[in-house]
């Protein structure tokens, strides 16, 4: 048993108060202390309480409601309660189980991507452009591939935008052309060649078979045969289901996940297209 | 029953005369031009179906073929009867390999030739309007044999594995669960390809291809299902996208029972020519009027790109325009499924109310229409316990509203493909609250000038607003003006432009389909 499965150390680990934080956290955040491990947290701090859904391939019985505890205490539940066992047609069952996970988290050993720009407002992305670049930034987006949903490309580049921010259409300094809904990858390359974009936005929904990686690689391959070296414009894609920091892999410059708005969009933008100091310039 | 909304039937009568001024050119465009997938459709009927070793059908080769040698404005059928009458090939198959090979002259018969080869033409193309004729007959007499749902609305799920084979038990469970209409969704590319796949498939993105076998062997496998559960599954697909009057060809022979068929949809969702798209869907409709097909239309999706509460006018706009260019296609009220959908964002202050007040207009402007009242999925966040609680309150309007399909709301969506622990909760939460409330429509008589009435009026004053704007557009057809200005769902589509745009060919004086005729006239022979 690995210390982090053996419940004695979980509980020593599972102070009332919470952990002093060793890592030395920066600037103003350091006010308030947090630990370096938790666990989840139920009603009481340390509990570790979850609550998981699954469906079994088996016809619901004893046996069933047994198969679904052995599997909770495998997945770190412990102890585990079986709160409810329905039965899905003569051969599934649906469980819900709620339990205390013996695995701990330090948070030490989490990374994440940080955002690497400043958040502008509309009116700083246009006097950015407008100062730095001298003419408007051009945006080419599109959904391509078999993909139909145009959901977050339009959450984006729409001036209806999204979260309450407008798109970029509504940016004074950013044209934008919108090629919608299965545009096929060289009819995107033509399009931004033409409107000389700078930068050539595509959104990814449908991940059936891993297309919005296939459709990415294709697109961002594209683009580099098109182009000469060092003159293909800024590649950036969206979609729900990216790897964070797989950007290089696929070959595109940057990725924005679920929940992106187009204020960030913009932004990021001016950061890697306009920078203040040319010299920074990422492109 | 007293209707629940006091609506002014000047003004509703004012709606439908804007409508129809809007849709008359369209239909007139509609019947001065062919496509190239109306002309296959035409060859379908007459028989002619697979396709060669490289998977092409053999109506794209015959199609093409007569197309590079007399042009299509005279009809398929004339140039290619006359081909047979003069012994090029015994039959249809063998003429459109021979042409495939580019082994066969085509011309275009005049006088005596001329009428015997359009006889031919008619008694061939007649046997697929009388399958069409027979298949809506059996369909009549299962309905009959096994019955039909017991409650309204009627519970439409869907299924999309990509692969027929796994799609089939899919479908035959989610019956089992309580679906009393399958959709299968299509494969996400098939809408821009011009051409209808072959066989059985077992790939597609998203969803299954529509073919022929794919739609002969799901609705066997309802047909045993709905014998074992003692009630008629409906099968859906999607008659859309460039081979759209194929589709619905296909459709009617094969006996599905309800096509995704919208007037607009093509040209503003997918970029397809608007002229291509008229002419295929007045085609596309004729058809679905025979085969007794319940057409279901797209307006879902103008909420899904523009706010839900802003834009709620261009539903009842879009669903007035689907209502004429269907009537003037012969389909009848009980074939009219059209949409709405429960897409407000739940964070505005009265959403569920504004719900309400749309889904009553619809249901009040189109009484004998089978509305198809969709799910959220714009303000499904991924947070499915909130996503649960909304698909409970999407079910409550459509209990409310009498609504007559309800697409079945997954608290997934925007997250995975649904598991079936999600689709059973679905349906727990569609059958709880269609018995818990379902009778509320006995009880709920919103007040004359409350909320929900006033809202509802004010929805259609804007909608009227807007059918006139349409019609005072100049041109010939004010409504392509307007798509061609963005005025539905923000996108510009202009008449000039879009996929598919070269299969469209001006009829010429003499043009001659059959088919057409047959549809009609309603004739069989």
């Amino acid at each position: 048993m690995t210390p982090a499965q053996d419940p004695r150390t979980t509980d020593k680990a599972m102070p009332l108060d919470p952990m002093p934080a060793k890592a030395t956290t920066k600037g103003a955040k350091a006010a308030r202390k947090t630990p370096d491990i938790v666990r989840p947290y139920g009603d009481t701090t340390g509990d570790g309480m979850v609550q998981v859904s699954f469906t079994l391939p088996v016809p619901h019985d004893k046996r069933a409601e047994g198969a679904a505890l052995q599997l909770a205490a495998k997945m770190g539940l412990e102890p585990a309660l079986l709160v409810h066992a329905k039965p899905m047609g003569p051969d599934f069952t649906f469980f819900v189980v709620y339990g205390s996970a013996t695995h701990l988290v330090d948070l030490r050993e989490v990374t994440v991507v940080e955002r690497e720009f400043p958040l502008l407002s509309p009116t700083e992305v246009n006097k950015a452009i407008k100062g730095r670049l001298r003419r408007k930034l051009v945006v080419v987006g599109a959904c391509i591939g078999t993909d139909a949903h145009t959901v977050g490309i339009d959450a984006i580049l729409n001036i209806k935008g999204f979260a309450g921010e407008k798109g970029l259409e509504y940016y004074r300094e950013i044209k934008v052309v919108n090629l919608g809904a299965q545009v096929l990858v060289p009819e995107l390359v033509a399009r931004a060649r033409a409107e000389k974009a700078d930068a050539v936005m595509v959104s990814q929904v449908v991940t059936q078979r891993d297309a919005h990686i296939h459709n990415t690689t294709t697109m961002s391959a594209a683009f580099r045969e098109a182009y000469p070296a060092g003159q293909v414009p800024l590649l950036v894609v969206g979609g729900p289901r990216f790897e964070e920091g797989s950007a290089p892999k696929l070959g595109v410059d940057r990725i924005f996940g679920r929940g992106t708005t187009p204020g960030e969009v913009a932004s990021y933008l001016v950061h890697a297209l306009a920078p203040s100091d040319p010299r920074s310039k990422e492109k | 029953m007293k209707p629940l909304l006091d609506l002014d039937p000047a003004d509703v009568r004012r709606a439908r005369t804007l409508a129809r001024k809007a849709g008359r050119p369209v239909v007139k465009l509609a019947q001065s031009h062919t496509t190239v997938s109306v002309e296959r459709a035409t060859l379908r009927l007459a028989g002619l179906g697979g396709a060669d070793h490289e998977r092409v059908p053999w109506v794209n080769h015959l199609v093409d073929a007569v197309r590079a040698e007399v042009g299509l404005e005279h009809g398929i059928t004339n140039p290619v009867f006359d081909a047979l009458r003069r012994g090029e090939a015994p039959d249809l198959l063998t003429l459109a390999q021979k042409a495939a090979s580019g082994s066969v002259q085509f011309r275009l018969p005049e006088g005596r030739a001329a009428t015997a080869a359009a006889k031919d033409a008619r008694r061939e193309v007649s046997r697929g309007i009388r399958t069409i004729d027979k298949q809506r007959a059996a369909r009549d007499r299962l309905i009959k044999r096994h019955g039909d749902p017991e409650q309204r609305p009627w519970i439409y799920l869907i299924v999309a594995t990509g692969d027929i084979y796994e799609d089939i038990p899919q479908a035959q469970n989610a019956a089992r669960e309580g679906a009393d209409i399958i959709a299968v969704i299509r494969s996400t590319g098939q809408s821009l390809l011009d051409y209808v796949p072959e066989g059985a498939t077992r790939e597609g993105y998203a969803g299954t291809y529509a073919t022929k076998e794919n739609f002969r062997l799901m609705r066997a496998a309802l047909d045993e299902t709905s014998k074992e559960l003692g009630r008629y599954i409906r099968l859906t697909n999607y008659a859309s996208g460039l081979c759209m009057p194929e589709i619905a060809t296909l459709a009617g022979l094969e006996r599905l029972d309800m096509m995704l068929n919208d007037s607009m949809y093509g040209i503003l969702f997918r970029d397809i020519n608007p002229i291509r798209t008229f002419v295929d869907q007045r085609f596309s409709r004729q058809i679905h009027a025979r085969a007794g097909i319940i057409i279901n239309t797209g307006e879902d999706n103008y909420l899904t790109t523009a706010d839900a509460v802003e834009a709620a006018h261009t539903v009842t706009v879009s669903q007035l325009l689907n209502e004429y260019f269907a009537k003037e296609a012969g389909l009848e009220d009980w074939q009219l499924g059209l949409g709405h959908a429960f897409e407000i964002n739940p964070e505005i202050p009265d959403s569920f109310r504004m719900e309400l007040a749309h889904a009553l207009l619809a249901r009040q402007l189109f009484p004998d229409a089978p509305l198809k009242w969709m799910p959220p999925t714009k303000h499904m966040t991924g947070d499915v316990f909130r996503g649960y609680l909304l698909d409970g309150f999407f079910n409550l309007v459509g209990a409310m509203t009498g609504q007559g399909i309800l697409l079945v709301g997954m608290m997934t969506e925007a997250v995975v493909t649904p598991f079936l622990s999600d689709r059973d909760l679905a349906l727990q939460n569609v059958r709880y609250v269609l018995n818990a409330a379902g009778g509320l429509t006995e009880d709920f008589h919103p007040p004359r000038d409350g909320f929900i009435q006033t809202r509802a009026r004010g929805v259609l004053s804007e909608a009227i607003d807007l059918l006139t704007t349409i019609t005072e557009e100049p041109g010939k057809a004010p409504l392509l003006e307007a798509i061609a200005d963005g005025t539905f769902g923000l996108m510009k589509r202009p008449a000039n432009a879009g996929k598919g745009l070269d299969g469209v060919v001006v009829r010429a004086e003499g043009y001659d389909n059959p088919a057409t005729t047959l549809l009609e006239t309603g004739e069989t022979r």
